[in-house]
């Protein structure tokens, strides 16, 4: 895997810029919960986390951390009917494209989730990243990325803010 | 015959032993700078004690720039994270520690993919964005 990734030569520069738009991606990765009890948020992460089906990596109370993975199915019906086409097309043309391997197989979902207290001193900010590395029916990294979907976001945080009652009422 | 087996198969073990030898291992020691250099290109010093608020805007910052927190330790002073950039994957560990009485030291350093960063600029680019998060807070504003 890092030999795939690796391949590259030359050395980009700038990639330690804040990028256009860095704050929206802030406020669609954040949330505010009002209270003060940083462990018990962080207690409720890993909880919403383990609903989810996410394995913890590491934690790290006194900082506010907890990140975890998950491994997924990650094959999509329309992208394998379109590879099937492509190479029933290709075979018929008489080359053999083999798009049918290229196509999404599993992949692995990274969450990190970082608490700190907010500026006001009364709640406590939340913030979730996600990654994601997906591999092809040959078993090659086909890619990796950032997570931006604002659903899958929203998702976590609804679950988190069941989690949280759900704590409380010590269920 | 028999000896001559013995022969080739003592040949082959050398040849075996030879080959462990030429390892790849001190490629992953080489440094472009000298060491003095890349400390002073990696680190910066903050008039500031408060270890934890520092340590929160490290991760806030590495967030904004797109990196996924790994590890953190409180009590090293360590974060780690990694960011996806094309099909490239950009790690980096900022570890923070004290300076005397009055200052902590911030020190990053980056590898992409299997190459590690000793570009100044690129290291500027992240210390210009930890002191404008520094500020942020400094001010009250979110």
């Amino acid at each position: 895997m890092a030999a795939a990734i690796s391949g590259c030569a030359t050395l980009p520069t700038g990639f330690l810029k804040p990028g256009e738009g860095y704050l929206e991606k802030r406020s669609l990765q954040s949330r505010q919960y009002d209270t003060t009890d940083e462990k018990q948020i962080l207690t409720a992460v890993a909880g919403v986390l383990q609903d989810l089906g996410f394995t913890l990596d590491d934690s790290e109370s006194e900082l506010g951390l907890v990140s975890a993975s998950k491994k997924a199915d990650a094959t999509h019906g329309g992208q394998i009917a379109a590879a099937v086409m492509l190479d029933i097309l290709g075979a018929l043309g008489g080359a053999s494209p083999n798009a049918t391997a290229q196509c999404d197989k599993h992949q692995i979902v990274k969450a990190s989730v970082i608490t700190k207290p907010g500026l006001d001193g009364k709640k406590t900010v939340v913030r979730l990243t996600l990654q994601r590395i997906v591999w092809n029916m040959n078993n090659q990294v086909s890619r990796v990325e950032t997570i931006n979907e604002p659903q899958i976001y929203q998702k976590f945080f609804d679950g988190l803010s069941k989690s949280i009652f759900l704590e409380a009422q010590q269920i | 015959m028999k000896k001559r087996y013995r022969f080739f198969a003592l040949l082959l073990i050398l040849a075996l032993m030879a080959s462990g030898c030429a390892t790849t291992a001190n490629k992953a020691f080489v440094t472009e700078e000298s060491q003095v250099q890349l400390r002073s290109i990696q680190t910066r010093a903050f008039d500031t004690t408060d270890k934890k608020k520092m340590m929160q805007n490290v991760i806030s910052t590495m967030q904004d720039l797109d990196f996924v927190i790994d590890k953190a330790d409180f009590t090293l002073g360590s974060v780690t994270g990694n960011k996806y950039l094309g099909n490239a994957v950009i790690t980096m560990s900022v570890t923070v520690r004290p300076r005397g009485e009055k200052q902590l030291l911030v020190r990053a350093n980056a590898q992409y993919g299997t190459t590690s960063i000793e570009d100044a600029a690129t290291y500027q680019d992240f210390f210009t964005a930890l002191e404008k998060s520094i500020f942020l807070t400094a001010q009250q504003i979110d």
